[in-house]
């Protein structure tokens, strides 16, 4: 029941920013997404570390067609949720400084975006499922083609098409295994939920074909290499709250379908193309910070750095071990979080010179000391140091990684000394050194602004240190999900 | 069978009401008729489907259901006219009377039991769009339009006419449960002149709900009628050409779906094709919406195709959210079009008219992206649950799925043409003076609207 309220709260929200005045809608959406906060984290306290699906609900939805309006929560889902829960707030908080034209229908927006994420990450039906993976495309599309920058049109216009199309193949595949589910009742001759789909069994071709299907809808989320062209200009034209969400939470519907859906129906499909998948999510993360390295335009750098991270988010996936799922799982919050932070930071930055430029940057640090210290740090969790939530989730994901296969292992280790090389590039080229004419004025962090980086960077190290909170609650999920692989 | 001779009767009434001065009367008395229509449609919604008119017409829930989408739409579109009685109808008595007898051969087109009676209903529903579309009569587009179609429906409605005489030369019969009797006692082999004729009747058919290659009158027509009568056409003549497909196929032709089933799947996906990808090179946001009805015939000829059992569910629900949003979305454009066409002398129906509609009007902004939304198909909108309908139908045939490759290349194309619109509306800068509508006319267009983001939410709605 819980989680029908996690939908409800932040589309009630939304509503109610979107009836009020333009210059009072952000104090409510900040109100709704700290509700659902605290919805989240009472849920995070009460549940029970083992596999089942918690605080469910379930109401007909096509009952003649055994389509389930249901929900519920695994440690799988807890985690995404959380995340969710956890940035949209600060992400709702990070826009207070700036002026927003027709503020009301963007909170809005956010908030539905909200309720739709967290749809696909309970959502236990099939269709369900797919119905807010495209949902949630719609106040995003509107987000970035609205507030976005110079060429949004075009850009959020291609992000669309692009995605949507890749979606109809995981409709079509979802269909298909529908089609192949048993009856609930009589007179339903197939039901929808995933655990039913699960129990599908095809043989090995078919699942191949079902393979690609969902992978193609995936990998265009996350994105994948080939499949990420959309995605620095969509993260650099849209607005930084758009860039936030699209980078912080929508990335991990891709990897949370992955784990929910490829996994356990297409075991065979996996065992057949397994290593191509990983072969070309390896591609992605040295082609990724390849780009980043010669990027000038450090949210552009960013947002390739961010295509380089879930290159090994996926590969860990595809690994099928239960270190590369697990380090997927807990690098996909840490991710979210120094992703947020870092794209917060560079509207920090570019709110202050109204340069994203590297050349034209520099000398920040000498006036800054806040700021100097939240980046610093947000960084080196990037670049998985030691103590900071990215060293977590890189270890065990590479540790997954090599265990599938060694060479793939360790053209994937490459991601930690490329990634910092580029971030450290970034740091050098825009705190340090001499001030330029852009930076002379610069000031240091206004009260709302620390407490959007405060709550991040006490995250960073709380993963950093003591990540069992959070691996323990995915633990049995995630092995229960391993068995189906390899049964 | 009520509708039928309701509207037969209340037609007449409405002309009568023309000798009257005050012209006042005739839109909320046509608006009562036909919402007494949509009620008797129901009076017999329980019953056991029965055969009337000396086994002429059939009645079922399916047959119902189509019929209630027609009247219901026809219930919108009359909404819209409001305002209109001045320049473009000068006649108002006549029109609304037409479109009464129109919806009486409608209904015949869906609940046919015999030929004579599809033949009848295709030539009542035809003729009265012929002076429609011809009703703006000072325009030159709009006398261009009702001579095209009415010289290459007539071409149809005769090779139909041809396709039933040889279809009676070979069963000895027009009705289409013996036509069926006939097809099951003698499976194999067929004669040519069965084939032949079913052939041509299906291509009479597929031409008056524009499916490609028969689908050059459609554009021309739709950019020169009035737009009141574009969005009556797209919305009536579609829904219940596509019953009378369905009625055919799946009553009489159901024996030999091996020998039709190739040669819809071509036309479907020639359908498809041309009209999705011509609509992306339209300026004129009305030849758009012609080349996108072109694209859902499309879409409803892949559930024929498929011809499963949840066949007729797809059609009546695809049907329903199509008809919905193309009334939105015509009626938006009636209201921008016309301030303009005042204003300016450019061409009020192109892409740009919708420029800054976001600021002018947020309301028809918003009814206009949701209709855009809902045929492109995107959730929380009927048009995806019409979708999912019918890709369901074609995965549960099984051995159509490479028609689905084509259908989702296609379904991204139109994501293009119809975002283009949503661009226009939120994102293009234009006219600021804002826009009123009459407060008629919106709860004509809340209310589909409302509709459709309903049956998005909740398909259960629709039994």
């Amino acid at each position: 029941m819980l989680t029908l309220f996690l939908i409800l709260v932040p589309a009630l929200s939304a509503l109610a920013a979107l009836l009020t005045k333009n210059n009072s809608a952000k104090q409510i959406a900040l109100v709704g997404a700290l509700l659902e906060l605290g919805l989240a984290v009472s849920m995070f306290g009460q549940f029970q570390p083992n596999a089942t699906q918690q605080f469910g609900f379930s109401y007909p939805w096509i009952a003649s067609a055994g389509i389930m309006f249901a929900g519920g929560i695994d440690g799988i889902s807890l985690l995404l949720v959380m995340l969710t829960a956890f940035l949209t707030p600060l992400i709702i908080l990070s826009t207070f400084r700036q002026p927003y034209k027709n503020a009301s229908t963007f909170y809005a927006l956010i908030l539905f975006m909200q309720a739709a994420l967290v749809g696909v990450f309970t959502a236990t039906d099939a269709f369900l499922f797919y119905f807010f993976f495209e949902a949630a495309l719609i106040p995003i599309y509107f987000l970035a083609a609205v507030w976005g920058g110079e060429n949004r049109i075009k850009v959020t216009l291609k992000f669309f098409v692009y995605t949507i199309f890749g979606s109809l193949f995981m409709l079509v595949a979802l269909v298909y295994l529908y089609f192949q589910t048993a009856g609930l009742s009589a007179g339903v001759p197939h039901n929808s939920a995933i655990s039913a789909l699960y129990k599908v069994a095809l043989d090995a071709q078919k699942q191949g074909w079902i393979f690609w299907a969902f992978f193609v809808a995936f990998a265009i989320k996350m994105p994948l290499f080939p499949f990420h062209t959309w995605q620095p200009d969509t993260y650099t034209e849209s607005p930084t709250a758009a860039t936030m969400l699209l980078a912080g939470i929508m990335l991990k519907m891709g990897v949370y379908g992955v784990v929910r859906f490829l996994l356990p129906i297409v075991p065979l499909g996996i065992e057949t193309w397994g290593t191509t998948a990983v072969i070309l999510s390896v591609i992605g993360i040295i082609y990724g910070s390849i780009i980043a390295i010669q990027q000038r335009d450090i949210k552009r750098l960013v947002a390739y750095s961010s295509f380089a991270h879930v290159g090994l988010m996926a590969a860990g996936v595809f690994s099928q071990t239960l270190n590369g799922v697990q380090g997927a799982l807990i690098q996909m919050l840490a991710h979210g979080i120094n992703v947020v932070g870092l794209f917060f930071i560079i509207e920090i930055i570019f709110s202050r010179t109204k340069s994203r430029n590297i050349e034209q940057l520099g000398g920040i640090t000498q006036r800054t000391p806040q700021l100097t210290v939240y980046f610093m740090i947000l960084l080196l969790g990037s670049v998985a140091l030691p103590l900071t939530n990215g060293f977590v989730g890189e270890f065990l994901l590479l540790s997954g990684i090599y265990e599938f296969n060694k060479w793939l292992g360790a053209i994937a280790g490459l991601t930690i000394i490329l990634g910092a090389v580029y971030m450290l590039r970034l740091f050098q080229k825009a705190m340090f050194g001499g001030k330029s004419s852009l930076t002379e004025h610069f000031t240091d962090l206004s009260l709302s602004e620390r407490a959007v980086l405060l709550p991040l960077v006490v995250m960073v190290f709380w993963i950093g240190l003591y990540p069992n909170s959070f691996l323990k609650l995915t633990e049995p999920a995630v092995s229960n999900l391993l068995q189906m692989v390899h049964y | 069978m009520l509708p039928i001779i309701l509207l037969s009767i209340l037609g007449l009434v409405v002309l009568f009401l023309g000798f009257q001065k005050s012209k006042n009367i005739l839109l909320p008395a046509t608006l009562l008729f036909l919402a007494l229509a949509f009620a008797a449609n129901f009076v017999h919604w329980n019953d056991a489907p029965g055969l009337y008119f000396n086994e002429m017409l059939f009645e079922n829930q399916l047959t119902m259901s189509f019929s209630a989408i027609v009247l219901f739409s026809a219930f919108l579109v009359v909404g819209l006219t409001r305002g209109f009685a001045d320049d473009e109808m000068a006649q108002p008595a006549e029109y609304y009377a037409i479109i009464l007898f129109s919806l009486v051969g409608a209904i015949m087109m869906i609940a046919f039991d015999n030929l004579l009676m599809l033949f009848l209903g295709v030539e009542i529903l035809s003729v009265s769009m012929y002076v429609l579309t011809g009703s703006d009569k000072r325009n030159l587009r709009s006398n261009e339009a009702a001579l095209k179609y009415f010289l290459m429906g007539a071409f149809a409605t005769g090779i139909m006419l041809f396709g039933m005489a040889l279809l009676y030369g070979a069963t000895g019969s027009f009705s289409l449960s013996d036509i069926k009797g006939y097809l099951s006692a003698n499976p194999f082999p067929i004669s040519t002149l069965l084939y032949v004729g079913s052939l041509l009747v299906l291509i009479g058919m597929l031409f008056k709900v524009s499916a490609a290659p028969f689908h050059f009158w459609t554009p021309d027509v739709y950019d020169g009628a009035p737009t009141v009568f574009t969005a009556f056409m797209s919305t009536i003549v579609k829904t219940a050409g596509f019953a009378a497909i369905y009625r055919l196929l799946s009553g009489s032709f159901s024996g030999i779906y091996s020998f039709w089933w190739l040669t819809l799947a071509a036309i479907t996906v020639l359908t498809l094709v041309v009209g999705n990808v011509t609509a992306v090179y339209q300026k004129s946001f009305k030849r758009m919406m012609a080349y996108s009805s072109i694209s859902h015939a499309g879409y409803l000829l892949l559930s024929l195709t498929a011809m499963t059992s949840q066949s007729q569910n797809a059609i009546v629900f695809y049907s329903l959210a199509y008809s919905l949003a193309t009334v939105s979305a015509f009626g938006v454009l009636m209201a921008v079009a016309k301030e303009r066409s005042v204003h300016s002398n450019e061409d009020a129906e192109n892409f740009d008219a919708f420029n800054g509609l976001g600021k002018r009007n947020p309301l028809l902004a918003f009814v206009l992206t949701v209709s855009m939304l809902s045929l492109a198909g995107i959730p929380l909108t009927a048009g995806f649950w019409g979708k999912f309908f019918i890709f369901g139908n074609i995965i549960e045939r099984g051995n159509l799925v490479w028609i689905l490759i084509v259908a989702i290349l296609m379904s991204a194309v139109g994501i293009y043409y119809y975002f283009k619109v949503i661009i226009a509306t939120y994102l293009k800068e234009g006219d600021v003076s804002a826009l009123r509508v009459s407060p008629f006319y919106r709860i004509v267009l809340i209310a589909s609207t409302v509709l459709t983001l309903l049956l998005g939410l909740m398909p259960q709605l629709l039994p």
